[in-house]
């Protein structure tokens, strides 16, 4: 469907707002004029689109006006805690090797974006915008499309083996500016990957590619102020493939999160996991869309939010089941925790299913503490905040349960934890 | 100890009232045991003095130790040495409980400004109680209440008064639900809490209780007042002869 003239313009103007891209390979300057044909078939995203009702993408592209190098060189505090990892660190959307750890670990080789795209990488020209474009195939994501046509910072991680050690992109941010990054990552047969990310981007897109029976597992934290924030994951899994994903979000003015993914080989698993933590004005938005394109597959999506003041949380889940994607189990929840009158809580759950033998369910649920437990907790002296806190704790404990790993899961807790006794109730 | 003057509660989302001047006063060391037919108001009363939402005190009052129950927060009360053995124990999923008996005893110490238990100091005393009372000790790492059958529900009950040794001890039909065997460890356990200064009241539909946890003091509740009071002779009375022989007060 071509975009109204409205939706055209608005692209074309998020087009100019963005730099130009400098001297690339053919092949990635074809990527990115076909990613800019897609931006402006699609138009910019609109509030009254479908699949924009309940996030206003203004939001998100307002923020991207301006772009604000810096050689500073931002501390901060590492919120996976005591888990070892190998650092690259970028500041405000620029990746900074002088504050990076060496990336060389037995079984991955990284370059960053603008290298890639000025040679030829094999595998990277297979992949850049390649994912994000099939993403696009039935809903339209535009932001995603305008990334693969400006980014020009992100990593290129090429996973031939089993990577004992956590990678942890951290991004800061210093002053007003904006980031765009695009990363590619592509999981040879066999081997297994764990990236961590923290800190906020405005813009970012990840192509995950894994291959036959290889896996990929991924943590991320967004804490920290931030005015928008547009992120997606395409990932394509090949048979008996594995991935898992988890984000907690922490407040925030506006998050959008995406994670596409499609199975293409039998017998892989995708897992897709999130805990939200709002209060204030805060508006965090967790969309997901998986289609099963193989037989045998398992998909699950686990999203818990706690939500108060007058935030928003927002979780669009939907399960795309092709013809002849047969044994698929699909499964999805989605639930949240309001606590107080204020804060809202909006689901669109989806199925749409074209294979007869499939096993596919979702659920959603909305509710406030159990007032009883409050009143068994609080009569044998545990104050109210604090019963509340274990109330969400235990609430909540099933979306970190997700992460698989132990001292990452607790890292995470240990966050929400923070955040419960911290926050405030109030409307601000 | 505890006094309660006149107290009338209604329920706060109606106008019906279910505490109709309620007068009741609790010595140190004594142990008080109030039955009534089912519906009287001795859960509500339970209820209200531990600081449960959903009721308005119209009149009167109820003090610990001179000082106003009924302006605390329920958790100030537990600070303040009030417990209520639930009729009917919450289920709390995910939450465990050996970190919710370690976490409300802290705050309970906390509040009253004593240094707060260590983790190992905590296991020990746990331990002990719940073998005095028969419990497995896998079962504490399980989710508060869940998956406990009827009867253990109400022995944990009775572990948490034996942990958190309150002043003043509220036991809502604790006997409901036990096996014979049960019912002895339990009264052995409120027995063993019998110091002289900690005081008893038990909320009890049977005579059989009282055999094991003698009381002091036996008052018949009806209508939301209570209506008769006696030694634990009236016990036997009830048990003889019901509550036929009691007026319908008219509300
Ligand atoms: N929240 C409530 N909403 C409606 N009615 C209530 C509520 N709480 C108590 N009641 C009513 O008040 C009356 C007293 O209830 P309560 O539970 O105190 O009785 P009880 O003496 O403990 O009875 P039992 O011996 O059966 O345990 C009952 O008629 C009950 O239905
Ligand atoms: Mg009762």
């Amino acid at each position: 469907m071509m975009a109204s003239d409205a939706k055209r313009k608005a692209a074309e103007a998020l087009l100019h707002v963005l730099p130009l891209p400098g001297r690339e390979a053919g092949w990635a300057r074809e990527a990115r004029a076909a990613a800019r044909t897609r931006l402006l078939e699609a138009g910019a995203p609109f509030r009254r689109d479908e699949y924009w009702k309940y996030t206003d993408p203004a939001g998100l592209t307002a923020p991207l006006a301006v772009v604000d190098p810096t050689d500073a060189r931002p501390d901060f505090e590492n919120p996976f805690g005591e888990v070892h990892s190998r650092l690259a660190r970028f500041v405000n959307g620029r990746y900074r090797a002088d504050l990076s750890d060496d990336l060389d670990p037995v079984g991955l080789s990284v370059a960053t974006l603008s290298e890639t795209l000025s040679h030829d990488l094999g595998f990277a020209r297979d992949l850049f915008g390649r994912l994000e474009a099939a993403g696009q195939e039935k809903v339209a994501r535009p932001l995603a499309a305008l990334n693969t046509a400006c980014a020009t910072e992100g990593l290129v991680l090429h996973v031939t083996g089993a990577v004992a050690e956590p990678l942890h992109l951290r991004y800061d941010q210093v002053g007003t500016g904006a980031s765009l990054l695009h990363h590619l990552i592509r999981v040879e047969s066999g081997a297994s990957i764990m990236v961590l990310e923290s800190g906020n981007v405005t813009n970012q897109v990840l192509e995950v590619d894994i291959a036959d029976g290889a896996s990929f597992q991924h943590v991320r934290i967004q804490q920290g102020k931030r005015a928008g924030s547009a992120n997606h994951i395409f990932v394509r899994l090949g048979a008996e493939a594995r991935f898992k994903t988890f984000t907690l979000t922490i407040d925030g003015e506006m998050t959008r999160n995406e994670v596409v993914l499609a199975f293409t080989g039998d017998d892989a698993s995708g897992h897709i996991a999130g805990a939200v933590l709002g209060q204030g004005d805060s508006h965090i938005d967790n969309t997901v869309f998986v289609t099963h394109g193989s037989e045998g597959c398992e998909s699950r999506q686990v999203f818990k939010n706690v939500l108060t003041g007058k935030a928003h949380g927002i979780f669009q889940g939907k399960i795309f089941v092709r013809q002849g994607a047969q044994k698929t189990d699909g499964y999805q929840i989605s639930q949240a925790v309001l606590l107080g009158e204020g804060p809202q809580f909006s689901v669109k759950p989806e199925l749409e299913i074209y294979a007869d033998d499939v096993k596919c369910s979702h659920g959603s649920t909305t509710g406030r503490l159990d007032e009883t437990a409050m009143f068994y907790l609080r009569s044998r002296g545990v104050p109210e905040r604090q019963a509340e806190a274990m109330l969400v704790a235990a609430f909540a404990d099933a979306a970190f349960e997700e992460i698989g790993d132990e001292g990452l899961a607790d890292a995470m807790r240990a966050h929400a934890a923070r955040w419960m006794a911290e926050r405030s109730d109030g409307d601000g | 100890m505890l006094q309660i003057k006149n107290l009338h509660v209604k329920l706060e989302e109606e106008d019906k009232f279910i505490l109709k001047g309620v007068d009741l006063t609790v010595e140190p060391g004594t142990v008080h045991a109030i039955m009534g037919p089912n519906g009287s108001g001795k859960s509500t009363l339970s209820y209200v003095l531990t600081g449960r939402d959903g009721y308005e005190v119209t009149q009167g009052s109820a003090t610990l130790d001179g000082d106003d129950l009924l302006a605390m927060d329920p958790e100030d009360r537990a600070a303040h040495g009030l417990f209520l053995a639930f009729q009917y124990p919450v289920e709390i999923p995910g939450v465990g409980n050996m970190t919710f008996l370690r976490t409300a005893m802290n705050a309970q110490r906390k509040a009253r400004g004593e240094p707060l238990i260590s983790a190992p100091e905590f296991l020990k005393l746990v331990r002990a109680q719940a073998k005095a009372l028969k419990i497995d000790a896998e079962m504490l790492k399980r989710p508060v209440n869940v998956g406990f059958s009827g009867g253990e529900k109400k022995r944990n009950e009775i572990l948490q008064m034996a942990v958190l040794q309150p002043r003043m001890c509220i036991l809502d039909e604790t006997d409901s639900g036990l096996d014979v065997d049960a019912m002895k460890l339990v009264a052995e356990g409120v027995n063993a809490l019998r110091d002289g200064k900690r005081a008893f009241v038990v909320i009890t539909h049977y005579q059989r209780l009282l055999d094991h946890i003698v009381p002091d003091f036996v008052h018949v509740m009806s209508g939301g007042r209570i209506v008769e009071s006696g030694g634990p002779e009236l016990a036997l009375k009830v048990e003889a002869e019901g509550y036929a022989h009691l007026q319908e007060p008219v509300a």
